[in-house]
């Protein structure tokens, strides 16, 4: 290697180690920030004698703080996995049609959902927001599930078609002529080749309801609250809980970051909705 | 109602290339499926598909019926007001100044992530030893949700006790007022923007890059070219409709930013930083001037919709050119 080849490789990760400094050091500021005791929060920045009562206040039963954060926790999981198997149960048979089968409104469908993808929230949030009020949906599991639709059913319907259409409808063809009837071709042949697929996709739309603010922001109040609204009422009052909210804020970073470890291999197509394929 | 035909590539066509290889589910008895429930298939398997996507519908065409009245939670019963909403919009101030604070945001957001994203792709193709363990982490700030990034950014913006500040010390500048100007509220609020996604950038031209043919650098490599000449000639314009995908989704996705500017700045100091949602969410949410808050979102949601039918069609062009040119 010359000189120069050696220099350029050194400015390479010189820019490669800057760029990882800043998206790496707001996670580590607020592990830093998570174990502060309340009493050095101002007047500390690295030396300090860290504790664990930060996590015990937020983790804890409600009324340390005022904050049912556990519950708050448990909320996230139970609609984000709602929504996700909902969307999978819809999805699924809705997707195959439209990898299938060329039919009159099936294009138009497809993009109808994809329009959800980039449709403002809001627009369908407030006038939800007073239908709830008129239905009792707001501030319910069902309600929250309902609404994920809007997240969740497009990525699966556009990225399960993708799969779909990869897979070679010979093998279903060949099931189809020993006998099997359409729907045990979808069953048995089809989808158990795209599980895969349909794991990865289903832990990415997991990840995206979990992460969502605006709805749990306008459509619950206190017994369907996510995480993402919660994580901001530590902040709340005339003394802003900095360790808290680190704290808060860390713990719900966890299932998502773990998910999308183990799902690194189908994240292009996942989040350019099958326009890209690696 | 013409009779769904199967496609080319996914036609279950079975023997006699029309599909009349139904079945009963009895092995080893095939028999013919009536055309008319073989026609209907397709349509019982997207039907829940549907019926969801009608429950999504109602709202918005309920959303668009209230622009028409002055529903607000003062005046439960309203009255038909025609297009009033609307124009009162646009003559408002408040309204041009969300607009202008939206394209602002929005187009340097992009910006930033497009150019920072292809630059980190770049860097992370040279595939060296370091490359390849951060690129592990890479994904990491886009999983996080917008707005507890935000909320993090926040604490570490504090002018007073923030550690940002506290580390600029000693380059003497520990005094950045951040989110506490007009101006330095939007750049604090694109600079998170630009943390959360420029991995989402960075991962697709990172897999266009990836996916080029590799005859043509080689071909540029025996003759000699330079770096920049092999970028600007060969890797751009083949890694364009990659990075045109990128760019289509972070456009519009930050047209209709919220998280992040709730959390970060609540759309101050004053109103420097009330994005055209944040507006929607105060009029509609906070005043509970229903149909004045939903006419703000009608608005946005046509030019996002413009926006993505003009890009969309650019997109397909360039995947086209792309397509011919390799």
């Amino acid at each position: 290697m010359n000189r120069r080849n050696r220099l350029t490789s050194v400015a390479a990760n010189a820019a490669l180690v800057a760029y990882f400094m800043f998206a790496l050091f707001p996670v580590a500021w607020m592990a830093i920030l998570s174990l502060k005791p309340a009493d050095q929060l101002f007047n500390t920045y690295f030396s300090f004698s860290p504790t664990l009562e930060t996590y015990r206040t937020v983790l804890g039963a409600a009324g340390d703080e005022g904050v049912p954060f556990v519950r708050f926790f448990v909320n996230s999981l139970v609609v984000s996995v709602g929504a996700v198997a909902l969307s999978l149960l819809i999805g699924l048979p809705a997707a195959y049609a439209a990898a299938r089968w060329r039919f009159r409104g099936s294009e138009n469908l497809m993009f109808t959902l994809l329009s959800f993808r980039f449709a403002p929230e809001l627009t369908v949030i407030i006038p939800l927001f007073v239908l709830y009020q008129q239905l009792g949906l707001f501030d319910t599991y069902v309600g929250m599930i309902w609404v994920l639709q809007l997240v969740t059913l497009p990525l699966i319907v556009w990225i399960m078609r993708s799969y779909f259409s990869d897979l070679s409808p010979e093998l279903e063809q060949a099931a189809l002529l020993d006998g099997y009837n359409r729907r045990q071709a979808f069953l048995r042949i089809a989808l158990p080749l795209v599980k895969p697929g349909i794991a990865a996709v289903g832990l990415l739309a997991f990840i995206f309801a979990w992460n969502n603010f605006v709805f749990p922001l306008i459509l619950t109040s206190s017994e369907a609250q996510t995480v993402t609204v919660g994580a901001l009422s530590f902040l709340g009052g005339d003394r802003p809980k900095y360790n808290l909210t680190a704290a808060a804020a860390l713990v719900s970073v966890v299932p998502p970051l773990l998910l999308a470890l183990t799902i690194q291999r189908y994240l292009v197509r996942g989040l350019s909705f099958g326009a890209v394929k690696s | 109602m013409t009779a769904p035909t199967e496609t080319d590539a996914g036609a279950p066509t079975g023997t006699g290339g029309t599909g009349k290889t139904g079945g009963t589910g009895t092995p080893g008895a095939p028999l013919r499926v009536p055309r008319w429930r073989r026609s209907l298939r397709p349509y019982l398997l997207i039907v829940p598909a549907l019926l969801l996507t009608g429950g999504i519908l109602y709202p918005f065409g309920l959303g668009l019926y209230y622009t028409l009245f002055d529903f607000s939670a003062t005046k439960p019963q309203p009255d038909l007001v025609g297009l009033e909403n609307y124009l009162t919009i646009v003559r408002q101030d408040a309204f041009w100044r969300s607009a202008l604070v939206t394209s602002l945001y929005a187009i340097g957001a992009t910006a930033v992530e497009t150019v920072l994203g292809v630059g980190v792709a770049l860097l992370l193709n040279r595939s060296s030893r370091l490359g390849r363990v951060l690129e592990k982490v890479l994904i990491l700030p886009l999983m996080i949700a917008p707005v507890i990034a935000a909320i993090m950014w926040k604490l570490m913006l504090q002018p007073s006790v923030g550690v940002v500040n506290y580390l600029l010390r000693p380059v003497g500048l520990g005094g950045v007022q951040w989110t506490d100007t007009p101006t330095g509220a939007l750049l604090s609020s694109i600079m998170v923007d630009v943390w959360v996604y420029t991995p989402f950038v960075a991962i697709l031209a990172l897999a266009g890059l990836r996916s080029l043919p590799r005859s043509p650098f080689e071909a540029a490599a025996v003759d000699g070219a330079g770096w920049w000449f092999t970028f600007r000639r060969l890797t751009l314009p083949m890694l364009w409709p990659y990075v045109l995908v990128a760019v289509i989704f972070r456009f519009m996705d930050s047209l209709k930013v919220f998280d992040i500017i709730y959390a970060l700045t609540e759309g101050g100091p004053g109103d420097s930083t009330v994005v055209l949602q944040i507006r929607a969410y105060l009029e509609a949410i906070r005043f509970q001037r229903y149909s004045l808050g939903i006419s703000y979102m009608i608005i946005l949601w046509a030019v996002v919709y413009l926006a993505s039918m003009v890009l969309v069609r650019y997109l397909t062009r360039a995947q086209r050119r792309a397509a011919e040119a390799s």
